[in-house]
């Protein structure tokens, strides 16, 4: 049996990953990519936690997976936001790249 | 067989991973980022959490996944493929590296000893999602509908544009 620390781990190492694409991208559409890896990262923790230590603690049962339910929606609401300031950004200044987006940058 | 699928799945998932963060190409991030969000998936059925691998596959793999390629295409980033890392990048690295260097200790030491995954029903999560978890869920259809509304506003052409 796969033990929960290992299910962390993953979940660590998925995490620092994401979190050098946000660092280091700087298309932004690669750095939503990043972003969405880190939420992965966090939804694999909070599963192996609500399936390994089922009703520890104060939490009930299936709470671990309910909130990654609610993960998995915020995500998806997210993205579609940021498709559209995606896109109004390379309609204003016919770029993605972050870095170009100095206007207030002092 | 749990221990060889969890492997298994671990390598695909930190691999595409990895090849999201240092692809050249965009396209080619987006296809690893498929790859590493379905393993992902494989990685919830080991954990016995059927009802979340439906949800990553049809979420993630289907509408997420799709909403990024549109954002590719739309944004011409396709026609200039080779994208180039920012000069913070070695700085990037040490801080995650750093950041690793903090959690796996911080899991390895509160290990939490003897645990077996075990399966949850359907039933306990509609159950649960729909007492426990009622307002929350009423909340989220909610962000939804003014995420939805919001990204039509913002990416409409305003007045005087094309």
């Amino acid at each position: 049996m796969v033990d929960l620390v290992w299910f962390q781990l993953l979940s660590a190492a998925l995490f620092v990953i994401g979190l050098y694409g946000v660092l280091a991208r700087r298309s932004a559409v690669l750095i939503i990519m990043s972003i969405e890896l880190m939420l992965n990262a966090v939804n694999i923790n909070l599963i192996a936690a609500a399936s390994h230590l089922e009703g520890a603690g104060s939490f009930a049962r299936f709470d671990g997976q309910l909130i990654a339910i609610f993960i998995i929606t915020v995500a998806a609401a997210e993205v579609g936001l940021a498709l559209a300031i995606i896109l109004r950004m390379y309609r204003n200044r016919s770029t993605v790249n972050v870095d170009e987006i100095d206007l207030m940058k002092w | 067989m749990a221990w060889f699928l969890f492997i298994i799945l671990a390598v695909f998932t930190l691999g595409g991973g990895l090849a999201v963060v240092v692809t050249r190409n965009v396209v080619h991030a987006a296809l690893a980022l498929l790859v590493s969000l379905v393993a992902v998936a494989g990685i919830y059925l080991v954990l016995y959490a059927e009802f979340l691998a439906l949800v990553q596959v049809l979420i993630y793999g289907g509408a997420i996944i799709i909403v990024l390629v549109f954002a590719i295409m739309l944004t011409r980033s396709a026609d200039y493929p080779r994208t180039s890392d920012n000069k913070q990048w070695p700085l990037a690295a040490l801080a995650a590296m750093g950041l690793l260097g903090v959690l796996a200790p911080a899991f390895v030491i509160n290990k939490v000893d003897d645990t077996e995954a075990h399966s949850a029903a359907f039933s306990g999560i509609a159950e649960s999602l729909f007492t426990t978890w009622a307002v929350p869920f009423e909340v989220a259809s909610l962000v939804l509908l003014v995420a939805l509304i919001g990204a039509i506003i913002i990416a409409r052409s305003g007045p005087g544009e094309n």
